[in-house]
Formats: structure tokens, C-alpha cells, sequence
């Protein structure tokens, strides 16, 4: 039986793959699974390109700054989403940790304590309820869009408790102006976007947190096996993302000057189109740093574009919503693809 | 031959419910054996006792003739026993290099900064499977793998924890077409190495040519043991079904 075997063997052959220069490459680029959707990109230069063309105001370095200033608050939460959602998890409470996170400091602030020490507190905060996030879907494997939704109003519900329901104005000048102070012509918190979505895209492909969040997206049971600690690894993923969704609340009180307890509400929406436009799969395993801020570029441009040709703003949540559908959508056709071969 | 593992008189019950009686059988070193038997004749249970899921409730494991006793996967690992389960638990959206180092990567150290040592997992990893001869580059994606590429891959990842014995979990039912081929190649490359092998099926066809002897458990029971060069089929699918009685294994 065995005389006449011609299949694979695992007797060494000559025809076994040596790491060419391409594989080098890859190992040194750090090519990730599900790159950057080429349809995306060529979306948001067709945007780009039509919009310019429609409106005289679009291609300015005002009106783009002022997408990246306006994108800034979302994109700062979707980088730690977009970790969580590689995992294989969800977040649904970075619009009421940035709300919880704006109002701590304001209130500390306003008690005359030292910036640092009330934006310590804050991120502090934004890490409990991402260690709260983990261990309720880690440990007590609870499924995350449940966790996620219970602690997005147990938070929500502590901001407004926080001040009785009342804004709190800030009348700290280096909180506020940082809001609107520019480095070069470029606004402050556009800088904090860019270099988030760089820390995160450099440390994704290159670090041990970044492989497992894929490794635990594409199976937690193969990391298990493997010997990975599945669950203590969950509770960084969620940290990070509650960390994250606390500066963006620091950052949202600094652009308009005063917190507010129903500040980001809804904002997970604009968050997680983000995140999935950019090529991250939903069921977890797939996606790049990358890819969201394209998507977040594409949501920015599609938001200011349809502000600048006239669009009322009650339709631009119908426009974000069906963006959402279909990216939704593409990602299971891709996936269903992806299973047949 | 010597016996690498010894099962004896090994029972075990959950509850009122008896999952194995008195199971006694062993593997040689560089052995291929088949377990076979319907689903429910105890041959899971029997695994998992193997791999150090469960404990048995009677009886003892002789390791080199040694008694040995697994509380977790853990010590089934460090005695030399891997398990590759009938899913293979790769993780599909990674390369083979992630696989194949998953839970034991690489590192550099850059002071307080912690990086992959990419490069240096991709080249071992090509290392790797040129020995075994395994014509798969490093950076394939384990997803676009065909199934029996998935499981040579499965496999290599096992040998990196230098096993003396591999427990394969319905190893056919990741394979599609030519799949006796491919077991018979990665088994006999295993054996060629030292390496025992234990087969798990329900399908005896699937495995008949693969192993060396196969065992046949049914109600939690060996009920026979059959060399598959010798014997006809038929002789087999009577055992499992409980038509004839067979005879006990004589290797106790």
C-alpha cells in the first residue's frame, strides 16, 4: 500500500519553500489579515475628486483640518474599538465613557484640582469600565453586546448623577484652548488622532497584545489550546478601548468648552461604521488600523460633503446608517466567499 | 518493540453513567494504532484520559512502564503527549509562522518595548517545514490552506513540543479527496521519527490502512483488536456492532 504513495510526505524534498525575498517582506511589513479594501480607498478618492469638483469650499486645508477636528473624538474611540472588535468583541460603552470621562474632570477641575490629576482619573475611569467590560465577557462570558449595552447605561446613568443632570462649564484655559490651538497650522487634537492611529498601527502587526487580538478573534479556543491566556489578554483589549474612549471624552470637552453628561450619545454608531468600513470583521480576527482610518476618513468626507452641498443634518444619519448596512453587508459576502474555498 | 503507553484496567464513570470498563490496551514506540468504535463506545472519554481532561476514576496510565497521573492538559503536554483535536484548532485568519509559534512566540527586547521577532519566526518556521517536507510558505494565510495542508500544519505545530505520542481526533474529517494518502504520508513520516500515533475514527475504513493494529472499543469496552493486513473487513465491522464477541487484547 504504501509502495505506490505519491502524495505529500514528510520526508524532506527539495520542492520545500525556502523564505524568499517576498516572505521577508511580508515578515518585515507586517502584512495583517484583511488588508485595506481597495474598493474603500478608491471610495474615498472618488469622494474627493467629485466633491472638489461640487464645492469650491471642500479642498481646502481649512475645511480638511476641520474634517480631521471633527473626526477626531470619534476616531480616537474607534482605534480602541477596532482592537476590541479584532478580538472578537464589541464595545458598545465609549459614548458614555467619554461622557463619564469629560464630566470626572470637569468636576475635578472645578474643585481646583490640578489638570493631571483630574485626567489621571478620568482615563483611570475609562480603564475600570474596560476592565469591567472584560471580565463581564471574559470571565462571566457574557455575550459583549449585552455586557457592553448594560454598562453603556450604568455609565451613562453615573454621568448624569455625577452633576444632577447639569452641564459643567470649563473655565480652565489650557484644557479649553487646546481644543482650538493649533502646532504648525495643525490642530492640537488632530495630532492626538494621527499619533493614536500610529501608535495603534505600529503596534498591531508588531506586538504580542496585537496577536493575540487576532489570534482570540479568529479562535479563543486555538489560543486556549495554545496556551494563551485567553481571558487576561480580553481584559487589555477592553482596557485599551475604555482607555481610549476617555481621552476622546477629554478631548470632546476641550472643542466645545464644557462637559456634558449626554455627551456621545449615539456615537458608538459613528464609531463602529468606522471600524467596520474599514475592513474589520465583525466575527472577529480580521482588520487593520489602517483600514479604520480610511473609514473614518470616508465617514468625515461623507458627513463635510454632505454639509457643503446642502444636505439637512436629519438625513446625514439615514446616509451614515445605510453606509453602515452595506459595509455590514459586504463583510458577510466576503466572509460567506471565504468559506466555500 | 517496547510499550510506550500502557492503559490498564482503566474505568471511568460519570455518575451512574459507565463511560469505559476495565480498558486495557497499549502503544508501542513508533507504533500507529486505531481506536475505533460507533459514537458513544467511550472512545472520547478514553482520549480525554489520555490528554489529561479527565482523570480516570479506576485504574492506572504506565508511561515507560512508569505510573503516571495527568491532572491538566499541562502534564499530558510535558510527558511527551499531544493532542490534535478533529478541528485542528488553528487559528484560520493567521499565517502558518503564528500557528506554528502561537502561545510560545518570539521576541525581541528593545528595553521596556517588547517586539515580534517576525523575521526570525518566518525563517524557522520555513526551517521547519522544509524538514518535514512540507512544501508551504511561512506567510499563507492557515484559512486559504486546503485540509490536508491544515493538518500537516497541526501536526508540525505539535512536533514543536517534541511528542512521543500524538493523539489525532478523527483525523479524515478535515480531509476531503486523496485524504488516506495524506494521513498515510504525515503517519509514517511520525513513525520514521519515533513518534507513536494514536487514531481516533469511527470509520475504519478511513484509518484501516494507516495503522498498525486498531483497536476496537464498544460500550465503553475493548471488544477486539484487529491487523488490518491480516484480517477482512468484515471481521471488524462485526466487532463494533457487537455481532461477534471477539477476543480481549492479549498485549495486558
Amino acid at each position: 500500500m504504501s509502495q505506490d504513495y505519491t502524495g505529500p510526505t514528510m520526508v524532506p524534498t527539495p520542492a520545500a519553500v525556502a523564505p524568499g525575498p517576498r516572505a521577508r517582506l511580508i515578515a518585515v511589513m507586517g502584512r495583517r489579515p484583511g488588508g485595506v479594501n481597495p474598493g474603500l480607498l478608491a471610495a474615498l478618492v472618488v469622494l474627493f475628486i467629485g466633491l472638489s469638483i461640487f464645492s469650491p469650499y471642500f479642498f481646502a486645508p481649512t475645511n480638511l483640518l476641520n474634517i480631521g477636528r471633527a473626526m477626531a473624538i470619534v476616531g480616537i474611540a474607534s482605534v480602541g474599538e477596532t482592537i476590541v472588535i479584532i478580538s472578537g468583541g464589541f464595545d458598545l460603552s465609549v459614548g458614555s465613557v467619554m461622557a463619564a470621562s469629560g464630566m470626572i474632570s470637569a468636576y475635578l477641575v472645578g474643585a481646583g484640582m490640578p489638570l493631571p490629576v483630574a485626567f489621571s482619573t478620568s482615563i483611570l475611569v475609562g480603564i475600570g469600565v474596560g476592565l469591567l467590560n472584560g471580565a463581564i465577557v471574559g470571565y462571566a462570558r457574557i455575550n459583549p453586546l449585552i455586557a457592553t449595552l448594560a454598562t453603556l447605561s450604568i455609565v451613562r446613568g453615573l454621568s448624569y448623577v455625577l452633576s444632577g443632570g447639569q452641564e459643567i462649564v470649563v473655565d480652565n484655559e489650557t484644557w479649553v484652548n487646546f481644543g482650538t490651538d493649533t502646532f504648525l497650522s495643525i490642530p492640537y487634537i488632530v495630532i492626538v488622532l494621527l499619533a493614536t492611529f500610529l501608535v495603534a498601527g505600529l503596534a498591531m502587526p508588531r506586538t504580542l497584545f496585537g496577536r493575540y487580538a487576532y489570534a482570540i478573534g479568529s479562535s479563543a479556543r486555538a489560543a486556549r489550546l495554545a496556551g494563551v491566556a485567553v481571558n487576561r489578554w480580553r481584559l487589555a483589549f477592553y482596557v485599551v478601548c475604555g482607555g481610549l474612549a476617555a481621552l476622546a471624552g477629554l478631548v470632546a470637552v476641550a472643542r466645545i468648552g464644557y462637559a456634558q453628561p449626554s455627551a456621545g450619545a449615539g456615537i458608538e454608531l459613528d464609531v463602529i461604521t468606522a471600524v467596520i468600513l474599514g475592513g474589520t470583521s465583525l466575527s472577529g480576527g480580521r482588520g487593520t488600523i489602517l483600514g479604520t482610518l480610511i473609514g473614518l476618513a470616508l465617514i468625515g468626507v461623507i458627513n463635510n460633503g454632505l454639509t457643503l452641498v446642502g444636505v439637512p443634518a436629519y438625513w446625514q444619519l439615514v446616509v451614515k446608517g445605510s453606509i453602515l448596512l452595506a459595509a455590514v453587508l459586504y463583510d458577510e459576502l466576503r466572509r460567506s466567499r471565504h468559506d466555500e474555498t | 518493540m517496547t510499550a510506550l503507553l500502557t492503559i490498564e484496567e482503566v474505568s471511568k464513570s460519570f455518575g451512574p453513567v459507565v463511560a469505559l470498563r476495565d480498558v486495557t490496551m497499549s502503544i508501542d514506540e513508533a507504533e500507529a494504532v486505531g481506536l475505533i468504535g460507533d459514537n458513544g463506545a467511550g472512545k472520547s472519554t478514553l482520549v480525554k484520559i489520555l490528554s489529561g481532561v479527565y482523570a480516570p476514576s479506576s485504574g492506572r496510565l504506565r508511561l515507560d512502564g512508569r505510573t503516571v497521573e495527568f491532572h491538566s492538559p499541562l502534564d499530558a503536554r510535558r510527558s511527551g503527549i499531544e493532542m490534535i483535536y478533529q478541528d485542528l484548532a488553528l487559528c484560520n485568519d493567521l499565517d502558518v509562522s503564528a500557528n506554528i509559534f502561537l502561545g510560545r512566540e518570539r521576541r525581541h527586547r528593545y528595553g521596556f518595548l517588547s517586539l515580534l521577532d517576525r523575521v526570525g519566526m518566518a525563517t524557522e518556521t520555513a526551517r521547519i517545514l522544509d524538514e518535514l517536507g512540507i512544501a508551504i510558505a511561512p506567510d499563507r494565510e492557515v484559512g486559504s490552506l486546503s485540509g490536508g495542508e491544515r493538518q500537516m500544519i497541526a501536526v508540525a505545530r505539535a512536533l514543536q513540543f517534541q511528542p512521543r505520542l500524538l493523539l489525532m481526533d478523527e483525523p479524515t474529517a478535515a480531509l476531503s479527496a486523496e485524504k488516506i494518502r495524506v494521513l498515510l504520508g504525515l503517519v509514517d513520516g511520525l513513525k520514521s521519527r519515533g513518534v507513536s500515533v494514536l487514531l481516533i475514527s469511527h470509520r475504519f475504513t478511513d484509518i484501516l490502512h494507516v495503522c498498525d493494529r486498531i483497536v476496537v472499543v464498544r460500550q465503553g469496552a475493548v471488544v477486539g483488536e484487529i491487523q488490518p493486513h491480516a484480517q477482512p473487513p468484515e471481521h471488524t465491522m462485526a466487532l463494533m456492532h457487537g455481532l461477534m464477541t471477539g477476543d480481549r487484547p492479549t498485549s495486558a
